[in-house]
Protein backbone atom coordinates (compact mmCIF):
# COMPACT_ATOMS: atom_id res chain seq x y z
CA UNK A 1 0.00 0.00 0.00
CA UNK A 2 2.86 2.40 0.75
CA UNK A 3 4.27 1.74 -2.69
CA UNK A 4 0.94 2.68 -4.22
CA UNK A 5 0.78 5.88 -2.20
CA UNK A 6 4.25 6.91 -3.22
CA UNK A 7 3.52 6.19 -6.85
CA UNK A 8 0.39 8.31 -6.89
CA UNK A 9 2.01 11.20 -5.08
CA UNK A 10 4.81 11.40 -7.60
CA UNK A 11 2.84 10.73 -10.75
CA UNK A 12 0.85 13.56 -12.24
CA UNK A 13 -1.30 11.27 -14.32
CA UNK A 14 -3.23 8.22 -13.20
CA UNK A 15 -0.75 5.42 -13.91
CA UNK A 16 -3.20 2.81 -15.14
CA UNK A 17 -0.49 0.32 -16.10
CA UNK A 18 0.77 0.33 -12.52
CA UNK A 19 -2.77 0.13 -11.14
CA UNK A 20 -3.46 -2.89 -13.36
CA UNK A 21 -0.47 -4.69 -11.86
CA UNK A 22 -2.23 -4.46 -8.48
CA UNK A 23 -4.98 -6.76 -9.86
CA UNK A 24 -3.61 -10.28 -10.47
CA UNK A 25 -6.56 -11.42 -12.60
CA UNK A 26 -5.99 -8.66 -15.15
CA UNK A 27 -2.84 -10.47 -16.25
CA UNK A 28 -4.70 -13.55 -17.44
CA UNK A 29 -5.86 -14.45 -20.92
CA UNK A 30 -9.25 -15.69 -22.09
CA UNK A 31 -9.42 -17.76 -25.29
CA UNK A 32 -5.90 -16.60 -26.11
CA UNK A 33 -6.60 -12.89 -25.68
CA UNK A 34 -5.69 -10.65 -22.74
CA UNK A 35 -8.73 -10.38 -20.47
CA UNK A 36 -10.67 -7.18 -21.06
CA UNK A 37 -12.97 -7.09 -18.05
CA UNK A 38 -15.89 -4.76 -18.72
CA UNK A 39 -18.44 -6.28 -16.35
CA UNK A 40 -17.63 -4.24 -13.27
CA UNK A 41 -21.22 -3.30 -12.51
CA UNK A 42 -21.91 -7.00 -11.93
CA UNK A 43 -18.78 -7.46 -9.83
CA UNK A 44 -15.41 -5.78 -9.82
CA UNK A 45 -12.02 -7.49 -9.51
CA UNK A 46 -9.78 -7.64 -6.42
CA UNK A 47 -6.42 -5.99 -5.90
CA UNK A 48 -3.63 -8.06 -4.36
CA UNK A 49 -3.97 -6.00 -1.17
CA UNK A 50 -7.46 -7.39 -0.55
CA UNK A 51 -6.48 -10.97 -1.28
CA UNK A 52 -3.41 -10.62 0.97
CA UNK A 53 -5.40 -9.10 3.83
CA UNK A 54 -7.77 -12.05 3.81
CA UNK A 55 -4.99 -14.63 3.46
CA UNK A 56 -3.01 -13.01 6.23
CA UNK A 57 -6.03 -13.09 8.52
CA UNK A 58 -6.57 -16.80 7.88
CA UNK A 59 -2.87 -17.60 8.15
CA UNK A 60 -2.21 -15.62 11.32
CA UNK A 61 -5.19 -14.38 13.25
CA UNK A 62 -8.31 -16.42 12.68
CA UNK A 63 -10.57 -17.10 15.64
CA UNK A 64 -14.17 -16.25 16.41
CA UNK A 65 -14.90 -12.63 17.28
CA UNK A 66 -16.38 -11.07 20.44
CA UNK A 67 -15.91 -14.29 22.39
CA UNK A 68 -12.58 -15.47 23.65
CA UNK A 69 -10.02 -13.87 25.88
CA UNK A 70 -7.23 -15.57 23.96
CA UNK A 71 -4.90 -13.67 21.68
CA UNK A 72 -6.26 -14.81 18.34
CA UNK A 73 -9.84 -13.99 19.27
CA UNK A 74 -8.72 -10.52 20.33
CA UNK A 75 -6.79 -10.02 17.08
CA UNK A 76 -9.73 -11.22 14.99
CA UNK A 77 -12.08 -8.91 16.90
CA UNK A 78 -9.74 -5.95 16.45
CA UNK A 79 -9.43 -6.60 12.71
CA UNK A 80 -13.20 -7.08 12.32
CA UNK A 81 -14.17 -4.00 14.30
CA UNK A 82 -11.32 -2.10 12.66
CA UNK A 83 -12.94 -2.84 9.30
CA UNK A 84 -16.24 -1.47 10.61
CA UNK A 85 -14.50 1.75 11.55
CA UNK A 86 -12.97 1.98 8.06
CA UNK A 87 -16.46 1.65 6.57
CA UNK A 88 -17.79 4.32 8.94
CA UNK A 89 -15.08 6.74 7.91
CA UNK A 90 -15.42 5.90 4.19
CA UNK A 91 -19.11 6.86 4.06
CA UNK A 92 -18.83 9.43 6.87
CA UNK A 93 -21.37 7.89 9.25
CA UNK A 94 -21.55 9.51 12.69
CA UNK A 95 -20.94 6.30 14.60
CA UNK A 96 -19.81 2.75 13.97
CA UNK A 97 -23.08 1.74 15.67
CA UNK A 98 -24.68 2.74 12.38
CA UNK A 99 -22.65 0.24 10.34
CA UNK A 100 -24.23 -3.23 10.18
CA UNK A 101 -22.36 -5.95 8.32
CA UNK A 102 -24.62 -8.02 6.08
CA UNK A 103 -24.12 -10.35 3.10
CA UNK A 104 -24.66 -7.60 0.58
CA UNK A 105 -27.05 -4.95 -0.67
CA UNK A 106 -29.84 -7.48 -1.09
CA UNK A 107 -29.66 -8.61 2.50
CA UNK A 108 -29.44 -5.01 3.73
CA UNK A 109 -32.68 -4.10 1.95
CA UNK A 110 -34.41 -7.24 3.19
CA UNK A 111 -33.31 -6.38 6.73
CA UNK A 112 -34.89 -2.93 6.51
CA UNK A 113 -38.06 -4.34 4.94
CA UNK A 114 -38.51 -6.95 7.65
CA UNK A 115 -37.19 -5.11 10.69
CA UNK A 116 -38.22 -1.53 9.93
CA UNK A 117 -41.21 -2.05 7.64
CA UNK A 118 -42.97 -5.15 8.84
CA UNK A 119 -43.83 -4.02 12.37
CA UNK A 120 -44.87 -0.54 11.19
CA UNK A 121 -46.65 -0.83 7.85
CA UNK A 122 -50.22 -1.87 7.21
CA UNK A 123 -53.08 -1.53 4.74
CA UNK A 124 -53.24 1.96 3.25
CA UNK A 125 -49.51 2.56 3.74
CA UNK A 126 -47.34 3.03 0.68
CA UNK A 127 -43.70 2.32 -0.21
CA UNK A 128 -42.38 4.41 -3.08
CA UNK A 129 -39.69 3.10 -5.44
CA UNK A 130 -38.73 4.00 -9.02
CA UNK A 131 -39.01 2.15 -12.31
CA UNK A 132 -35.19 2.00 -12.47
CA UNK A 133 -34.70 -0.28 -9.51
CA UNK A 134 -32.73 -3.50 -9.42
CA UNK A 135 -34.88 -6.49 -8.42
CA UNK A 136 -33.20 -6.33 -4.99
CA UNK A 137 -34.96 -3.00 -4.41
CA UNK A 138 -38.32 -4.25 -5.69
CA UNK A 139 -38.94 -7.80 -4.51
CA UNK A 140 -38.28 -7.29 -0.76
CA UNK A 141 -40.91 -4.51 -0.83
CA UNK A 142 -43.37 -6.65 -2.76
CA UNK A 143 -42.92 -9.36 -0.14
CA UNK A 144 -43.42 -6.80 2.62
CA UNK A 145 -46.60 -5.57 0.93
CA UNK A 146 -47.94 -9.13 0.83
CA UNK A 147 -47.16 -9.50 4.52
CA UNK A 148 -48.58 -6.18 5.71
CA UNK A 149 -51.20 -5.12 3.17
CA UNK A 150 -49.15 -2.04 2.24
CA UNK A 151 -48.98 -0.91 -1.41
CA UNK A 152 -45.93 -0.49 -3.65
CA UNK A 153 -45.91 2.71 -5.71
CA UNK A 154 -43.54 3.18 -8.64
CA UNK A 155 -42.23 6.54 -9.85
CA UNK A 156 -41.92 6.48 -13.65
CA UNK A 157 -38.79 7.12 -15.70
CA UNK A 158 -38.18 9.12 -18.84
CA UNK A 159 -36.90 7.92 -22.24
CA UNK A 160 -33.40 9.01 -21.24
CA UNK A 161 -33.53 6.74 -18.19
CA UNK A 162 -33.99 9.37 -15.48
CA UNK A 163 -36.48 9.15 -12.62
CA UNK A 164 -39.27 11.66 -13.29
CA UNK A 165 -38.94 14.01 -10.32
CA UNK A 166 -42.31 15.72 -10.78
CA UNK A 167 -44.08 12.37 -10.96
CA UNK A 168 -42.13 11.22 -7.91
CA UNK A 169 -43.22 14.19 -5.83
CA UNK A 170 -46.81 13.75 -7.03
CA UNK A 171 -46.70 10.18 -5.67
CA UNK A 172 -45.43 11.33 -2.25
CA UNK A 173 -48.35 11.59 0.14
CA UNK A 174 -49.22 11.19 3.82
CA UNK A 175 -49.66 7.49 3.00
CA UNK A 176 -46.00 7.17 1.96
CA UNK A 177 -44.09 5.43 4.74
CA UNK A 178 -40.77 4.85 3.00
CA UNK A 179 -38.93 5.86 -0.16
CA UNK A 180 -36.46 3.29 -1.57
CA UNK A 181 -34.35 4.51 -4.46
CA UNK A 182 -31.25 3.52 -6.39
CA UNK A 183 -28.39 6.01 -6.10
CA UNK A 184 -26.99 4.82 -9.45
CA UNK A 185 -28.93 2.60 -11.87
CA UNK A 186 -27.23 -0.74 -12.45
CA UNK A 187 -28.89 -1.33 -15.82
CA UNK A 188 -28.35 2.11 -17.36
CA UNK A 189 -25.75 3.90 -15.23
CA UNK A 190 -27.99 6.89 -14.49
CA UNK A 191 -26.81 8.83 -11.44
CA UNK A 192 -30.02 9.82 -9.70
CA UNK A 193 -29.88 13.34 -8.22
CA UNK A 194 -30.81 11.87 -4.85
CA UNK A 195 -30.42 15.14 -2.94
CA UNK A 196 -33.62 16.42 -4.58
CA UNK A 197 -35.53 13.20 -3.93
CA UNK A 198 -34.36 12.96 -0.32
CA UNK A 199 -35.22 16.63 0.23
CA UNK A 200 -38.73 16.12 -1.11
CA UNK A 201 -39.29 12.99 0.97
CA UNK A 202 -37.89 14.42 4.19
CA UNK A 203 -39.96 17.57 3.78
CA UNK A 204 -42.93 15.25 4.25
CA UNK A 205 -41.28 13.30 7.05
CA UNK A 206 -40.76 10.20 4.91
CA UNK A 207 -37.61 8.16 5.56
CA UNK A 208 -35.40 7.27 2.59
CA UNK A 209 -33.37 4.14 1.82
CA UNK A 210 -30.77 4.37 -0.94
CA UNK A 211 -29.53 1.33 -2.84
CA UNK A 212 -25.91 2.37 -3.20
CA UNK A 213 -24.54 -0.85 -4.72
CA UNK A 214 -23.50 0.93 -7.91
CA UNK A 215 -22.65 4.27 -6.32
CA UNK A 216 -20.17 3.46 -3.55
CA UNK A 217 -17.57 1.98 -5.94
CA UNK A 218 -17.59 5.03 -8.20
CA UNK A 219 -18.54 8.17 -6.25
CA UNK A 220 -17.61 9.77 -2.97
CA UNK A 221 -20.57 8.88 -0.75
CA UNK A 222 -21.22 10.86 2.45
CA UNK A 223 -24.32 9.62 4.25
CA UNK A 224 -24.50 12.73 6.46
CA UNK A 225 -24.36 15.06 3.47
CA UNK A 226 -26.96 12.92 1.69
CA UNK A 227 -29.14 13.02 4.81
CA UNK A 228 -30.61 9.61 3.97
CA UNK A 229 -31.92 7.23 6.63
CA UNK A 230 -30.62 3.93 5.26
CA UNK A 231 -27.85 3.25 2.75
CA UNK A 232 -27.09 -0.25 1.42
CA UNK A 233 -24.05 -1.47 -0.53
CA UNK A 234 -21.96 -4.54 -1.38
CA UNK A 235 -18.28 -5.30 -0.96
CA UNK A 236 -17.79 -7.20 -4.20
CA UNK A 237 -18.63 -4.27 -6.47
CA UNK A 238 -15.98 -2.09 -4.80
CA UNK A 239 -12.95 -4.38 -5.12
CA UNK A 240 -13.85 -6.21 -1.92
CA UNK A 241 -14.92 -9.81 -1.31
CA UNK A 242 -18.25 -11.42 -2.14
CA UNK A 243 -20.52 -12.26 0.77
CA UNK A 244 -20.01 -9.02 2.68
CA UNK A 245 -21.96 -5.81 2.47
CA UNK A 246 -23.12 -2.95 4.62
CA UNK A 247 -26.33 -1.50 5.89
CA UNK A 248 -25.92 2.04 7.15
CA UNK A 249 -28.86 3.16 9.25
CA UNK A 250 -29.47 6.28 11.27
CA UNK A 251 -28.76 5.31 14.88
CA UNK A 252 -32.16 6.34 16.23
CA UNK A 253 -33.93 4.27 13.59
CA UNK A 254 -31.76 1.19 14.04
CA UNK A 255 -32.12 1.49 17.80
CA UNK A 256 -35.91 1.42 17.57
CA UNK A 257 -35.96 -1.58 15.22
CA UNK A 258 -36.33 -5.15 16.52
CA UNK A 259 -33.60 -7.67 15.67
CA UNK A 260 -33.98 -9.35 12.31
CA UNK A 261 -32.44 -12.73 13.01
CA UNK A 262 -31.85 -14.32 16.40
CA UNK A 263 -28.82 -16.25 17.57
CA UNK A 264 -25.42 -15.84 19.09
CA UNK A 265 -23.61 -12.49 19.15
CA UNK A 266 -26.84 -10.48 18.96
CA UNK A 267 -27.66 -11.01 22.65
CA UNK A 268 -26.37 -9.82 26.00
CA UNK A 269 -28.11 -12.46 28.10
CA UNK A 270 -30.33 -15.42 27.30
CA UNK A 271 -32.67 -17.26 29.59
CA UNK A 272 -35.98 -18.98 28.99
CA UNK A 273 -37.63 -16.22 30.97
CA UNK A 274 -36.16 -13.26 29.13
CA UNK A 275 -33.49 -12.61 26.52
CA UNK A 276 -31.74 -9.26 26.40
CA UNK A 277 -30.55 -8.13 22.98
CA UNK A 278 -27.14 -6.73 22.28
CA UNK A 279 -26.62 -3.07 21.44
CA UNK A 280 -25.98 -1.59 17.99
CA UNK A 281 -24.74 -2.72 15.57
CA UNK A 282 -24.40 -6.29 16.89
CA UNK A 283 -28.15 -6.57 17.53
CA UNK A 284 -28.43 -7.12 13.77
CA UNK A 285 -25.49 -9.52 13.40
CA UNK A 286 -26.69 -12.90 14.64
CA UNK A 287 -24.22 -15.76 14.38
CA UNK A 288 -20.55 -15.77 13.46
CA UNK A 289 -20.12 -13.01 10.88
CA UNK A 290 -18.07 -13.05 7.67
CA UNK A 291 -14.93 -11.96 9.50
CA UNK A 292 -12.55 -12.43 6.57
CA UNK A 293 -15.03 -10.68 4.28
CA UNK A 294 -15.18 -7.64 6.54
CA UNK A 295 -11.39 -7.54 6.75
CA UNK A 296 -11.19 -7.80 2.96
CA UNK A 297 -13.71 -4.99 2.62
CA UNK A 298 -11.61 -2.86 4.95
CA UNK A 299 -8.58 -3.54 2.74
CA UNK A 300 -10.59 -2.58 -0.36
CA UNK A 301 -11.52 0.71 1.29
CA UNK A 302 -7.85 1.35 2.12
CA UNK A 303 -7.01 0.69 -1.53
CA UNK A 304 -9.73 2.97 -2.90
CA UNK A 305 -8.81 5.73 -0.45
CA UNK A 306 -5.23 5.52 -1.60
CA UNK A 307 -6.41 6.12 -5.16
CA UNK A 308 -8.90 8.75 -3.98
CA UNK A 309 -12.58 8.42 -4.85
CA UNK A 310 -12.61 11.78 -6.61
CA UNK A 311 -9.86 10.52 -8.90
CA UNK A 312 -11.61 7.19 -9.42
CA UNK A 313 -14.74 9.09 -10.45
CA UNK A 314 -12.79 11.36 -12.80
CA UNK A 315 -10.90 8.52 -14.47
CA UNK A 316 -14.07 6.51 -14.96
CA UNK A 317 -15.94 9.50 -16.34
CA UNK A 318 -13.20 10.00 -18.91
CA UNK A 319 -13.51 6.31 -19.88
CA UNK A 320 -17.26 6.76 -20.24
CA UNK A 321 -16.81 9.72 -22.59
CA UNK A 322 -14.33 7.80 -24.71
CA UNK A 323 -16.57 4.70 -24.82
CA UNK A 324 -19.61 6.79 -25.78
CA UNK A 325 -17.65 8.42 -28.58
CA UNK A 326 -16.24 5.16 -29.97
CA UNK A 327 -19.48 3.19 -29.65
CA UNK A 328 -21.49 5.95 -31.31
CA UNK A 329 -19.51 5.24 -34.48
CA UNK A 330 -20.66 1.59 -34.60
CA UNK A 331 -23.43 1.31 -37.22
CA UNK A 332 -26.75 0.10 -35.83
CA UNK A 333 -25.73 0.63 -32.21
CA UNK A 334 -28.35 2.23 -30.00
CA UNK A 335 -27.64 3.49 -26.51
CA UNK A 336 -30.19 2.57 -23.85
CA UNK A 337 -30.11 5.16 -21.07
CA UNK A 338 -28.76 8.56 -22.08
CA UNK A 339 -29.07 10.59 -18.90
CA UNK A 340 -26.64 13.54 -18.74
CA UNK A 341 -25.20 12.34 -15.43
CA UNK A 342 -24.04 8.74 -15.65
CA UNK A 343 -21.63 6.35 -14.00
CA UNK A 344 -19.32 4.48 -16.39
CA UNK A 345 -22.00 2.04 -17.53
CA UNK A 346 -23.04 1.79 -21.19
CA UNK A 347 -26.13 -0.24 -22.03
CA UNK A 348 -26.79 -0.76 -25.74
CA UNK A 349 -28.32 -2.88 -28.46
CA UNK A 350 -27.08 -3.60 -31.97
CA UNK A 351 -29.45 -4.06 -34.90
CA UNK A 352 -29.92 -7.70 -35.92
CA UNK A 353 -27.51 -9.05 -33.31
CA UNK A 354 -29.06 -10.28 -30.06
CA UNK A 355 -27.20 -9.26 -26.87
CA UNK A 356 -26.77 -12.89 -25.86
CA UNK A 357 -24.90 -13.62 -29.10
CA UNK A 358 -22.80 -10.49 -28.57
CA UNK A 359 -21.82 -11.80 -25.14
CA UNK A 360 -20.59 -15.10 -26.57
CA UNK A 361 -18.77 -13.57 -29.54
CA UNK A 362 -17.06 -10.91 -27.40
CA UNK A 363 -15.98 -13.55 -24.89
CA UNK A 364 -14.21 -15.42 -27.67
CA UNK A 365 -12.02 -12.30 -28.05
CA UNK A 366 -11.45 -12.02 -24.30
CA UNK A 367 -13.91 -9.17 -23.79
CA UNK A 368 -16.25 -9.75 -20.81
CA UNK A 369 -19.53 -7.84 -20.79
CA UNK A 370 -22.93 -8.50 -19.26
CA UNK A 371 -25.90 -9.34 -21.44
CA UNK A 372 -29.49 -9.85 -20.41
CA UNK A 373 -31.97 -7.98 -18.26
CA UNK A 374 -29.45 -6.99 -15.57
CA UNK A 375 -31.86 -7.94 -12.77
CA UNK A 376 -33.95 -4.96 -13.78
CA UNK A 377 -36.72 -6.46 -15.88
CA UNK A 378 -39.07 -3.47 -15.46
CA UNK A 379 -36.39 -1.25 -17.06
CA UNK A 380 -36.16 -3.62 -20.04
CA UNK A 381 -39.95 -3.67 -20.29
CA UNK A 382 -40.04 0.14 -20.25
CA UNK A 383 -37.71 0.30 -23.25
CA UNK A 384 -39.50 -2.60 -24.97
CA UNK A 385 -36.35 -4.71 -25.01
CA UNK A 386 -35.86 -8.32 -23.91
CA UNK A 387 -32.24 -7.61 -23.07
CA UNK A 388 -29.33 -5.25 -23.61
CA UNK A 389 -25.56 -5.57 -23.77
CA UNK A 390 -23.84 -3.68 -20.97
CA UNK A 391 -20.22 -2.62 -20.74
CA UNK A 392 -19.32 -1.23 -17.32
CA UNK A 393 -15.94 0.28 -16.57
CA UNK A 394 -13.67 0.54 -13.56
CA UNK A 395 -10.67 2.78 -13.00
CA UNK A 396 -8.36 -0.04 -14.14
CA UNK A 397 -9.86 -0.18 -17.63
CA UNK A 398 -8.17 1.46 -20.60
CA UNK A 399 -8.92 3.10 -23.94
CA UNK A 400 -7.35 0.06 -25.59
CA UNK A 401 -10.00 -2.13 -23.96
CA UNK A 402 -12.74 0.14 -25.29
CA UNK A 403 -11.17 -0.23 -28.75
CA UNK A 404 -11.17 -4.02 -28.39
CA UNK A 405 -14.84 -3.91 -27.40
CA UNK A 406 -15.62 -1.94 -30.55
CA UNK A 407 -13.57 -4.32 -32.73
CA UNK A 408 -15.36 -7.33 -31.25
CA UNK A 409 -18.74 -5.70 -31.89
CA UNK A 410 -17.77 -5.35 -35.54
CA UNK A 411 -16.82 -9.05 -35.62
CA UNK A 412 -20.29 -9.87 -34.28
CA UNK A 413 -21.94 -7.69 -36.90
CA UNK A 414 -19.99 -9.35 -39.68
CA UNK A 415 -20.91 -12.76 -38.38
CA UNK A 416 -24.60 -12.30 -37.65
CA UNK A 417 -25.73 -8.88 -38.90
CA UNK B 1 -13.73 -23.77 -29.53
CA UNK B 2 -14.37 -21.83 -32.66
CA UNK B 3 -17.22 -19.40 -33.14
CA UNK B 4 -17.71 -20.78 -36.64
CA UNK B 5 -18.56 -24.10 -35.02
CA UNK B 6 -21.32 -22.41 -33.01
CA UNK B 7 -22.59 -20.03 -35.65
CA UNK B 8 -22.52 -22.40 -38.62
CA UNK B 9 -23.87 -21.10 -41.91
CA UNK B 10 -27.14 -22.96 -41.50
CA UNK B 11 -27.68 -21.40 -38.06
CA UNK B 12 -26.91 -17.92 -39.34
CA UNK B 13 -29.30 -18.48 -42.24
CA UNK B 14 -32.15 -19.71 -40.02
CA UNK B 15 -31.61 -16.76 -37.65
CA UNK B 16 -31.72 -14.24 -40.49
CA UNK B 17 -34.64 -15.95 -42.19
CA UNK B 18 -36.54 -18.02 -39.62
CA UNK B 19 -38.88 -20.59 -41.20
CA UNK B 20 -42.49 -20.96 -40.04
CA UNK B 21 -42.15 -17.71 -38.08
CA UNK B 22 -45.85 -16.97 -37.68
CA UNK B 23 -48.84 -17.57 -35.46
CA UNK B 24 -51.25 -20.40 -36.26
CA UNK B 25 -54.50 -18.71 -35.28
CA UNK B 26 -56.49 -21.96 -35.11
CA UNK B 27 -53.72 -23.97 -33.42
CA UNK B 28 -54.81 -27.04 -31.46
CA UNK B 29 -51.97 -26.60 -29.04
CA UNK B 30 -49.72 -23.72 -28.08
CA UNK B 31 -47.24 -23.00 -25.32
CA UNK B 32 -45.02 -20.11 -24.25
CA UNK B 33 -41.36 -20.66 -23.50
CA UNK B 34 -39.21 -18.34 -21.44
CA UNK B 35 -35.53 -18.33 -20.57
CA UNK B 36 -35.27 -16.15 -17.46
CA UNK B 37 -31.49 -15.89 -17.79
CA UNK B 38 -31.43 -14.01 -21.08
CA UNK B 39 -35.05 -12.99 -21.60
CA UNK B 40 -35.66 -15.21 -24.65
CA UNK B 41 -39.39 -15.65 -25.16
CA UNK B 42 -41.13 -17.72 -27.77
CA UNK B 43 -44.48 -19.26 -28.49
CA UNK B 44 -44.85 -22.58 -30.31
CA UNK B 45 -48.08 -23.35 -32.17
CA UNK B 46 -49.12 -26.86 -33.19
CA UNK B 47 -51.88 -28.01 -35.52
CA UNK B 48 -52.73 -31.69 -35.10
CA UNK B 49 -54.30 -34.18 -37.45
CA UNK B 50 -54.97 -37.02 -35.05
CA UNK B 51 -51.56 -38.06 -33.74
CA UNK B 52 -49.75 -36.29 -36.59
CA UNK B 53 -48.31 -32.76 -36.42
CA UNK B 54 -49.80 -31.27 -39.56
CA UNK B 55 -48.44 -27.77 -38.98
CA UNK B 56 -46.09 -26.17 -36.47
CA UNK B 57 -44.81 -22.62 -36.15
CA UNK B 58 -43.30 -20.21 -33.67
CA UNK B 59 -42.85 -16.53 -32.94
CA UNK B 60 -41.18 -14.43 -30.28
CA UNK B 61 -37.74 -13.01 -29.73
CA UNK B 62 -34.43 -14.50 -28.85
CA UNK B 63 -30.79 -14.88 -29.69
CA UNK B 64 -29.50 -16.43 -32.92
CA UNK B 65 -29.19 -19.86 -31.34
CA UNK B 66 -32.72 -19.92 -29.96
CA UNK B 67 -34.31 -18.52 -33.13
CA UNK B 68 -32.37 -20.86 -35.43
CA UNK B 69 -33.10 -23.83 -33.20
CA UNK B 70 -36.83 -23.06 -33.20
CA UNK B 71 -36.81 -22.56 -36.96
CA UNK B 72 -35.03 -25.90 -37.48
CA UNK B 73 -37.45 -27.55 -35.06
CA UNK B 74 -40.47 -26.51 -37.10
CA UNK B 75 -38.94 -27.91 -40.27
CA UNK B 76 -38.00 -31.14 -38.54
CA UNK B 77 -41.22 -32.07 -36.77
CA UNK B 78 -43.77 -30.95 -39.33
CA UNK B 79 -45.55 -34.04 -40.68
CA UNK B 80 -44.23 -36.30 -37.93
CA UNK B 81 -46.23 -38.11 -35.26
CA UNK B 82 -46.24 -36.85 -31.69
CA UNK B 83 -44.20 -39.89 -30.66
CA UNK B 84 -41.60 -39.18 -33.36
CA UNK B 85 -41.36 -35.56 -32.23
CA UNK B 86 -40.80 -36.70 -28.65
CA UNK B 87 -38.05 -39.02 -29.81
CA UNK B 88 -36.39 -36.14 -31.68
CA UNK B 89 -36.56 -34.07 -28.46
CA UNK B 90 -34.76 -36.87 -26.62
CA UNK B 91 -32.14 -37.05 -29.38
CA UNK B 92 -31.64 -33.25 -29.28
CA UNK B 93 -31.20 -33.38 -25.53
CA UNK B 94 -28.43 -35.93 -25.99
CA UNK B 95 -26.87 -33.93 -28.84
CA UNK B 96 -26.76 -30.76 -26.70
CA UNK B 97 -25.52 -32.33 -23.48
CA UNK B 98 -23.55 -35.51 -24.27
CA UNK B 99 -21.37 -36.10 -27.32
CA UNK B 100 -21.82 -36.91 -30.97
CA UNK B 101 -21.34 -40.63 -30.32
CA UNK B 102 -24.50 -40.61 -28.20
CA UNK B 103 -26.62 -39.52 -31.15
CA UNK B 104 -27.43 -40.71 -34.64
CA UNK B 105 -26.39 -37.43 -36.24
CA UNK B 106 -27.33 -38.24 -39.85
CA UNK B 107 -30.83 -39.14 -38.65
CA UNK B 108 -31.14 -35.66 -37.15
CA UNK B 109 -30.56 -34.00 -40.52
CA UNK B 110 -30.12 -30.24 -40.28
CA UNK B 111 -30.65 -30.36 -36.50
CA UNK B 112 -27.13 -31.79 -36.28
CA UNK B 113 -25.83 -28.29 -37.02
CA UNK B 114 -26.56 -27.46 -33.37
CA UNK B 115 -23.92 -29.87 -32.08
CA UNK B 116 -21.47 -26.95 -31.76
CA UNK B 117 -23.61 -25.48 -28.97
CA UNK B 118 -22.36 -28.16 -26.60
CA UNK B 119 -18.97 -26.45 -26.34
CA UNK B 120 -20.73 -23.32 -25.04
CA UNK B 121 -22.54 -24.55 -21.91
CA UNK B 122 -24.09 -21.14 -21.23
CA UNK B 123 -25.91 -21.43 -24.56
CA UNK B 124 -27.39 -24.92 -24.30
CA UNK B 125 -30.60 -23.53 -22.84
CA UNK B 126 -30.96 -21.24 -25.85
CA UNK B 127 -31.02 -24.23 -28.19
CA UNK B 128 -33.27 -26.36 -26.00
CA UNK B 129 -35.92 -23.74 -25.12
CA UNK B 130 -38.03 -24.39 -28.24
CA UNK B 131 -37.95 -28.14 -27.64
CA UNK B 132 -39.15 -27.75 -24.04
CA UNK B 133 -41.85 -25.43 -25.34
CA UNK B 134 -42.96 -27.91 -28.02
CA UNK B 135 -43.00 -30.61 -25.37
CA UNK B 136 -45.20 -28.43 -23.15
CA UNK B 137 -47.55 -27.74 -26.07
CA UNK B 138 -47.85 -31.43 -26.93
CA UNK B 139 -48.60 -32.22 -23.29
CA UNK B 140 -51.06 -29.35 -23.06
CA UNK B 141 -49.13 -27.29 -20.57
CA UNK B 142 -49.20 -23.66 -21.57
CA UNK B 143 -45.76 -22.70 -20.31
CA UNK B 144 -42.22 -23.97 -20.50
CA UNK B 145 -39.12 -22.61 -18.86
CA UNK B 146 -35.50 -23.54 -19.07
CA UNK B 147 -35.16 -23.02 -15.34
Amino acid sequence: MNAVTARLETAEAFDVAAIRRDFPVLARTVHGYPLSYLDNAASSQRPRAVIDAMSSYYENSHANVHRGVHTLSQEATDLFEGAREKVRRFINARSSKEIVFVRGTTEAINLVAQSYGRPRFGPGDEILVSWLEHHANIVPWQMLCEQTGATLKVAPITRTGEVDFAAFTALLSPRTKLVALAHVSNALGTVIPVHRFIGAARAQGVPVLLDGAQAVPHLKVDVQALDCDFYAFSGHKMCGPTGIGVLYGREELLGAMPPWQGGGDMILAVSFGKTVYNGLPWKFEAGTPDIAGAIGLGAAIDYLETLGMERVAAVEHELLLYANQQLAAVPGLRFVGTAPDKAAVVSFTIDRVHPHDLGTILDQEGVAIRTGHHCAMPVMEFFGLPATARASFAFYNTHAEVDRLVDALRTAQEMLG
Amino acid sequence: MDLKDLYRDIIVDHNRHPRNFREITDADRRADGFNPLCGDKLTVYVKLDGERISDVSFNGSGCAISVASASLLTESVKGRSIAEAEELFAQMHRLLTLDDAAVDIPALGKLGALSGVRAFPARVKCASLCWHTLDAALHSHDQASTE
